[in-house]
């Protein structure tokens, strides 16, 4: 009887052992977090997760889901570790196991498209055979491999027609910009149309206000009238003389609110432009930024992000942040200013904003019109 | 007795033959000099090119050589989100292992530059990896990860949107970063071991592209050196509290060269300033102004110093007067820094032309040239007798 006792509470020491060397560290790599929050703590369970088998490594990815960035990262390197020992000593990674998890789309983009290299690393073959059905992926990595082999059939096609039916395929499902902008040429080249701020959600219609003033960059942190209360029947002492809300479209294909077609090509000198978002249920939405002035956005008055920055370049999808839109209205504001520089290449006081998914898909608002043709401006 | 010779004299031999180690950008003293008498002074490129491997993604980043191994970072992926830490076998260019992390700041930047733009540091135990998103990874040496951080996600808004290029230094076993930009400009010194932040300063505002260097005090304790638009300040690594400042500005791309206890600052042409013996003030030795370094940061090698202009013209000048020496008109244009041992001066120009100068005559000559067909921004690494040198797509080795 003692002895089964002994052996009793040897097996469950056992297996206590076991599950802390199984689940202990990966949780410990999972639960690190910002400040280097945790960095102590995984780097004594980090050894150990990188020591196990290649069977972990569906547990590992799936662990990706619950973890930040960062505990991310330690989990990537401990796959690294475990995938480079696996195939070294002349091991096969699960394929079987990582296709499951590839296929699972509820695990977060960036686990699934780790699994698809690992299935590449294994099998290249069989990759890239998964590949054509990424298309409609929510992870954008994958979306855009499949994209691109629409794109090499589109150049590769001598029929214009087909050529066209392919590129057209092509935009549909590409979320990247520069596969955006490839295809979206290919068919204007070809005479197709194509409403580019459309498929990019881009923020056409504006109302803005300004030019307040600017002068030594000290205008992006005073609080004009705009950041209190929005009025578009009221009348403000601008830099010069009195402002109001006017209307501004923009025709730019990429969204480009350029203010200097309202306002002139000033310096020193800040803009607000204002914009209804209509929405049919509340959700998540990313707010994607491209601006080489100091900006600041709001989002129904909170403040969603600010960066005091001048002509360090603009990209579209410059800057992502998400925040929760309700349903109905939604009021977007953005601050942008120009500061004193005169070169040539500080001219631009112009932003461009879209609204779109994770994935990259643009959200529209209810109550977006058509394109404009041409921009409105007051001038 | 016989053992303890035999032991000697092996311990002798292995010391001569093992390799200088080459531990952060422009070498481990941080001023582009390194003690290799057999680098190769003929750049053919067939024979002397020992080995030529692919690389997994872009960078500017230089290697950085401990024993035999070579640590390298790059980028890849459409918005450069793809991390790599890289080490490679000196000896074969045999990828030894391989690390990859997805950025958690942001990766948009110029073009002309990538996300791998610092060089990573070593202390010969670890390397530490950091990217222009403000990744930092610390590994050992067999890629064991020992820590990690995301500055930008600490601080959001600690970016620049041409790009981040400022390699960090580790000074008494401190790892020293310089995170300044327009926005949310700061230094900081994080523990070594642990990554946590010992401390974070805030810094003048402005994009700053230029890298810490380590100062060495009169009692053989290191100090960092943060260059900005404003100047120099000298700190304490452990505490980041001040030693001693220059205050008469500095260029924001070139960075310091440190020659024992002498600093020459791209400021006001080139200044250079002595620390004085209480390391907590200097004295300025000269100024030249026809000495500013172009996009290049200074090399010294024996008793002079070498500064690239933006014309492509090496001057050679005396670093404890500033008189210039000779000139030589070089290929640029160049977006990497030189290096030198104690007879040659190597430098590659962006459009992958190799220049090897030799400074023993009373004259610079240009002895030998490659062209590698590749754009090379990045400054070389010496090491064993060998030069280093990578592209967005490969990794060189010459002699060694």
């Amino acid at each position: 009887m003692k002895k089964i006792l002994y052996l009793f509470l040897f097996v469950n020491a056992s297996s206590i052992m076991i599950a802390k060397t199984v689940y202990d560290p990966i949780a410990t790599l999972v639960a690190v977090g910002p400040m280097g929050e945790g960095n102590e703590a995984a780097a004594k369970a980090w050894p150990k997760a990188a020591a196990l088998g290649a069977e972990a490594l569906p547990d590992l990815l799936a662990a990706m889901d619950k973890a930040s960035g960062i505990g991310q990262n330690w989990l990537r390197a401990a796959v690294d570790t475990i995938v480079q020992r696996t195939l070294k000593e002349g091991k096969k990674l699960p394929t079987e196991e990582l296709n499951d998890f590839l296929a699972n789309t509820k695990h977060i983009p960036a686990s699934r498209r780790l699994a698809f290299e690992l299935i590449q690393k294994a099998s290249p073959k069989r990759a890239a055979k998964l590949v054509p059905g990424f298309i409609d992926d929510p992870a954008p990595e994958l979306r855009r491999d499949a994209v691109a082999l629409i794109i090499e059939k589109a150049i590769g096609e001598s029929n214009e027609d087909s050529a066209c039916s392919l590129y057209e395929k092509a935009l549909a499902a590409a979320r990247d910009v520069d596969q955006i902008e490839l295809t979206a040429k290919a068919l204007r080249e070809k005479n197709r149309v194509v409403d580019l701020p459309k498929i990019m959600g881009f923020l056409m219609r504006w109302k803005v206000i300004g030019p307040f003033d600017n002068t030594d960059r000290k205008g992006f942190n005073v609080p004009y009238p705009p950041e209190k209360k929005i009025d578009f029947s009221a009348t403000y002492d601008g830099k010069n003389d009195k402002v109001k809300w006017t209307d501004f479209s923009t025709s730019d294909q990429f969204g480009k609110v350029d203010i200097n077609l309202e306002y002139g090509e000033l310096k020193q000198v800040v803009a607000y432009a204002h914009n209804t978002f209509q929405l049919s249920e509340a959700r998540e939405l990313q707010f994607r930024l491209g601006c080489k002035n100091a900006w600041k956005v709001w989002l129904n008055g909170e403040l969603l992000f600010a960066r005091d920055e001048y002509h360090r370049g603009q990209r579209i999808d410059q800057y992502v942040f998400s925040a929760k839109l309700k349903k109905g209205k939604n009021e977007i504001l953005v601050k942008f200013c120009q500061n004193e520089q005169e070169q040539s290449w500080t001219k631009q006081w112009e932003f461009q904003m879209r609204l779109t998914d994770a994935s990259g898909t643009a959200v529209l608002a209810g109550n977006r019109l058509p394109t404009p043709k041409a921009p409105a401006t007051k001038r | 007795m016989k053992n303890l010779f035999t032991i000697y004299i092996i311990l002798i031999l292995t010391l001569s033959l093992a390799n200088a180690d080459w531990t952060s950008f422009r070498g481990s003293a941080g001023n582009g000099f390194g003690n290799e008498p057999g680098l190769p002074t003929k750049l053919d490129g067939n024979k002397s090119i020992a080995w030529k491997v692919e690389l997994p993604g872009r960078g500017l980043s230089s290697p950085v050589v401990v024993g035999n191994k070579i640590f390298l970072t790059a980028s890849s992926g459409p918005r450069q989100e793809r991390l790599h830490v890289i080490a490679v076998n000196a000896k074969d260019g045999e990828t030894l292992w391989e690390r990859q992390f997805q950025s958690t700041g942001r990766t948009v930047c110029h073009k002309k530059t990538c996300v791998a733009a610092p060089t990573a540091v070593s202390d010969g135990k670890v390397v530490v990896a950091q990217f222009s998103s403000n990744d930092v990874f610390c590994l050992d040496l067999d890629g064991n990860l020992k820590w990690l951080r995301g500055l930008t996600l600490d601080y959001p808004n600690a970016a620049n949107s041409l790009g981040m290029s400022s390699s960090p230094v580790i000074a008494d076993g401190v790892f020293v970063t310089q995170v300044e930009n327009d926005a949310d400009s700061f230094s900081a010194g994080l523990d070594l071991g642990t990554g946590k932040t010992l401390w974070r300063k805030s810094r003048p505002k402005g994009a700053n592209w230029t890298s810490p260097t380590v100062l060495k005090g009169a009692k053989g304790e290191e100090l960092a050196v943060l260059q900005s638009g404003k100047g120099l300040l000298v700190v304490e690594p452990k505490t980041g509290k001040d030693r001693w400042n220059y205050a008469e500005g500095a260029s924001t791309i070139p960075s310091t060269t440190v020659m024992g206890s002498s600093l020459f600052i791209p400021s006001n042409g080139l200044t250079a300033v002595k620390s004085r013996e209480d390391g907590r003030s200097h004295t300025q030795l000269w100024r030249a102004n026809k000495l500013a370094p172009g996009t290049a940061s200074p090399v010294v090698s024996g008793n002079r110093i070498y500064v690239l202009n933006k014309a492509n013209v090496l001057t050679s000048a005396n670093p404890s007067n500033g008189e210039l020496g000779w000139r030589l008109r070089l290929k640029g244009p160049f977006s990497g820094s030189p290096v030198a041992n104690k007879t040659h001066f190597y430098v590659f120009s962006e459009n992958g032309l190799g220049q090897v100068v030799n400074l023993t005559g009373d004259e610079g000559k240009v002895v030998s040239t490659v062209d590698l067909k590749e754009t090379i921004l990045c400054t070389p690494a010496i090491s064993g007798n060998a030069l280093y040198i990578r592209s967005d797509a490969h990794l060189w080795k010459f002699g060694g």
